[in-house]
């Protein structure tokens, strides 16, 4: 196995761990402490990646593409939590997810109609656009280097608010006690709207920063958001730590499972079969291992300590 | 004395660093009705919960005609002869009354997974529902649904399910719990119709509680502080000390 | 999900509800399941013989998916089981007929190699019925969120497994280039295969009428309610769920072997899992936990996709939003809501 190809993948699955933890700790956010399920979470990151688009095209720079859109998806989230969301929270489980499918079918329209069905490729600058040498002669693509950066600088950001700012404070008595929140004299209607915007937030950014590499496309929330789903099942719904290693956990096995698998496959079997079976595997890679993980633990690696 | 049937030895149950169970050690006699009174809070219902399986104790063994089932599952508790009554109902609400009666008949009659005949019209349950409900005085309301019940009704209908089974043993969380006066006499003259029947009782009801029991276990803060006849319960200081002088 | 209602104090309101039940008056969702049985008995053999040939393959349509809602429907509504991957059951009903088809135009694998239907059937059903087992056994361990998150994950899971199998046409699909073939019949008649669909839907939901009146199905259901009291009574809730569901996936996988014989071309996307998010749909919509509810739901959800898709190609808006306003103001769905309005309980 080729050393440097093997670190390339490594900061790819790395860089993939990154962007789902921005989709899942929204999600974990939303069920710890309002205890609802949003199947619609994708939404906000396919509509993130069609703003930052516009403005990129706009101002003609995709980092104020990106600086732009972040105010104008938290407007988006904050618009369907007044709208829709709220009204569902008293509601049982099985109605969050009818409702936010609905909520999906909604916006997958919406996109369309402002947007066209076509996808859009958002341009990197110049300097984004290239290629760095890590040491070790590893060459790797700036900007995915970028979102790895930007990832781990938000994910620090995350757990300095959870655990060292007074909405934090919050956040973490809602998650292990609703009443008690309540009982402190705050008003719970604004705390919960500023977390599902937050959430609506990390999802958006995380489809402002996928959209130079893929594309701006309809839709495209839909298919990241079960793997979002895996990470908090495996992390434990409502764990922010869980949702973390999950994440990376995830990213890493699912890259190197599509990269390697059918080398290894090839060891212990003819070349051919190798090169059916691997795909199919790798594919399945990381809900094999979620099976497996809830086998052992069907609260996930780091459930919340009350529920 | 008789073989107990039920014997608790050393249970404990911490939850944090509440001592909900500490230490406690309890037999209970075939035939007899016995009742653990106790304050608000001094762990009754986590007991009963440990003895019936829906929470599992840290601590100690709970051995049950001979047999260890501090282990075992709640689901297979029942199959061992230990049926319970829930001190907040427990019942199917949407189903009638009959149907909740049938369902323990079912658990009764070895497993349901038979997924052809009727299970209304099966005389092998229905009649054996009718009998209990009667038992209870319930069954002129066989074909409500539970959740057009009134709660005194709810109570007599968790009792009726406890019956079908023909358990061994009958655990019974405050059987009385939220009745006024007369309809928690009714209850008592039920139990006490019920004759041999072991019944281990949590009750609030003193009245009750020294009406039906043939000994009775004092629990405070999670600890027995005493057993005995309801008149050595009664006269015993300690137990005034602790509860009934507060209760006065 | 069931929640407690508080007893209703007056008792001249229980009385004269006692009485109505007492009379054995047939429900009213009784009376619909029979006209609606009835109009597909006659209507669509009547509009393929007028030249409408259409809206015979409309029926045909209806009446698979509403196989697949009822099977959903005894988890779902019977159970209280928020399955959101029945579509996965039917893309694998779809490829078990698929795949051996596939072989015996184009060779290899001779041992599964037919174009036999009475090879397809007990096939769909059976990988089906293991992959329910395999994947309910683990589902069926959590409760919740976490059960309607992982029945989603393993749907994908198949999904994707499909997807990645190039033989098959991975994404791009495959095509059935000959239907099941059975004795004395041929499903290449689209009024046969119809009435093959419709006779099954017929069995399907004399199968799910027996199953949720046995004592098996009043466990299931009283599960639902309270499963915490179901256990102390002494039944292995997790068994019997497993069970109810292996039932389920497995019926759900013969109805997936008939969408198959009828679009003749299947691809990864109708595993999709929004596509068991419209399963789910139907179901609620129609009214979960009622017999017929899902077929109801199935008719609507396939009118307002036709209406509505000719009449803009942004269907999705106002399907969507409809989805919202259902879930958050009508409750029951079309049976309850039918019920109520004639003024009966629901009781079947």
């Amino acid at each position: 196995m080729d050393f440097s190809l093997f670190v390339v993948q490594l900061l790819n699955g790395l860089q993939l761990g990154i962007l789902l933890f921005l989709l899942a700790s929204g999600l974990t956010l939303t069920f710890g402490i309002m205890d609802f399920v949003n199947l619609a979470h994708g939404s906000f990151y396919m509509v993130g990646a069609f703003i930052c688009a516009t403005l990129t095209f706009a101002t003609g720079s995709f980092i104020w593409g990106v600086l732009l859109a972040i105010p104008l998806v938290a407007v988006v989230g904050l618009a369907t939590e007044w709208i829709v969301i709220r009204n569902l929270y008293p509601r049982d489980h099985l109605d969050h997810v009818l409702a936010t499918f609905g909520l999906i079918l909604v916006f997958d329209t919406l996109v369309q109609i402002v947007w066209g069905p076509a996808g859009i490729v958002v341009p990197l600058p110049a300097w984004l656009d290239g290629q760095v040498t890590l040491p070790g002669d590893i060459v790797f693509p700036t900007f995915r280097l970028m979102i790895i950066c930007a990832g781990l600088l938000i994910a620090g950001g995350l757990y300095y608010l959870v655990n060292h700012t007074r909405l934090g404070m919050l956040i973490r008595a809602g998650a292990s006690n609703r009443t008690m929140v309540g009982a402190l004299g705050i008003d719970i209607k604004t705390l919960f709207s500023g977390v599902f915007a937050l959430g609506a937030v990390l999802a958006g950014i995380a489809g402002m920063l996928i959209s130079p590499i893929t594309e701006a496309s309809i839709g495209m929330g839909n298919e990241i958001i079960i793997t979002a789903f895996v990470v908090i099942i495996i992390g434990g719904i409502g764990s922010m730590k869980g949702a973390f290693a999950a994440a990376l956990l995830i990213g890493l096995i699912d890259t190197m499972g599509r990269s390697f698998l059918d080398d290894i496959f090839k060891i212990v079997m003819s070349s051919e079969a190798a090169e059916t079976a691997a795909p199919a595997i790798s594919a399945m890679l990381i809900y094999i291992l979620m099976a497996v993980i809830l086998a052992v633990r069907p609260q996930g690696l780091f459930p919340p300590k009350v529920r | 004395m008789t073989e107990p049937l039920l014997r608790v030895q050393g249970l404990q149950k911490r939850f944090g660093g509440v001592h909900a169970t500490d230490d406690v050690n309890l037999n209970v006699i075939p035939s007899e009705t016995h009742a653990i009174i106790g304050p608000n809070g001094a762990g009754k219902t986590t007991l009963i919960s440990q003895l019936s399986g829906q929470i599992l104790p840290d601590a100690g063994k709970i051995l049950f005609d001979n047999r260890d089932i501090t282990r075992l599952p709640a689901y297979q508790r029942a199959h061992v002869g230990i049926a319970r009554s829930f001190q907040i109902t427990s019942l199917f609400m949407d189903m009638t009354v009959q149907d909740n009666v049938a369902l323990a008949v079912q658990a009764h009659q070895g497993h349901s997974f038979r997924l052809w005949r009727p299970a209304r019209s099966d005389d092998h349950l229905r009649a054996p529902a009718l009998e209990p409900l009667k038992t209870v005085g319930l069954h002129e309301r066989a074909d409500w649904t539970v959740s057009e019940l009134s709660h005194g009704e709810r109570r007599q209908l968790e009792m009726a399910m406890a019956l079908a089974v023909a358990p061994k043993l009958m655990l019974l969380d405050e059987p009385m719990a939220g009745m006024g006066h007369e309809e928690s006499m009714q209850m008592v003259d039920t139990l006490k119709s019920l004759g041999d029947q072991t019944i281990l009782l949590i009750e609030h009801d003193m009245d009750a509680v020294f009406a039906l029991a043939d000994r009775i276990s004092v629990l405070v803060y999670g600890r027995i502080v005493a057993t005995g006849t309801p008149e050595e319960i009664r006269s015993n200081d300690e137990v005034r000390r602790a509860y009934l002088g507060e209760a006065a | 999900m069931t929640e407690q209602i508080a007893p209703k104090e007056q008792s001249a309101q229980s009385e004269a509800n006692t009485a109505a039940r007492r009379s054995r008056r047939l429900p009213p969702s009784t009376l619909i399941m029979a006209a609606g049985l009835l109009f597909l008995a006659i209507v669509p053999p009547l509009a393929y013989f007028t030249g409408n040939e259409f809206w015979l393959s409309i029926f045909t349509r209806l009446t698979i998916l509403s196989i697949a809602a009822v099977s959903l429907n005894l988890v779902l509504g019977y159970g209280g089981l928020v399955s959101f991957g029945h579509a996965a059951f039917l893309g694998l009903g779809a490829y078990a007929v698929g795949i051996p088809v596939h072989h015996a135009i184009n060779g290899e694998f001779e041992s599964i190699a037919t174009t036999n239907g009475l090879f397809h059937i007990p096939m769909a059903v059976g990988v089906c019925a293991l992959y329910a087992l395999i994947t309910g056994a683990i589902s069926l361990r959590t409760r919740g969120v976490h059960f309607i998150m992982i029945t989603m994950a393993f749907g994908q899971m198949v999904f994707f497994a499909i997807v990645s199998i190039e033989t098959y046409g991975g994404d791009d699909g495959l095509t059935i280039y000959e239907r099941s073939s059975l004795p004395a019949i041929s499903l290449d008649n689209p009024l046969t295969l119809y009435a093959v669909c419709f006779v099954s839907l017929l069995l399907a939901l004399y199968l799910v009428h027996r199953i949720v009146n046995s004592r098996f199905g009043m466990v299931i259901r009283a599960a639902k309610g309270n499963e915490e009291r179901i256990r102390a009574l002494g039944f292995n809730a997790y068994a019997y769920r497993l069970l109810a569901y292996v039932i389920s996936g497995s019926m759900c996988g013969y109805a997936g072997a008939l969408l198959g014989n009828f679009t003749t071309f299947i691809s990864p996307e109708m595993m999709d899992w929004t596509r068991s998010g419209e399963l789910m749909f139907m179901v609620i919509l129609g009214g979960a936990g009622s017999l017929f509810g899902p077929v109801l739901g199935a008719s609507v959800f396939l009118l307002l996709e036709e209406v509505m898709s000719d009449f803009t190609i942004y269907w999705h808006l106002p399907f969507g939003i409809m989805l919202i306003l259902a879930v958050l103001f009508v409750r029951g769905g079309i049976s309850g809501f039918a019920d109520r309005l004639l003024g009966a309980k629901r009781d079947d």
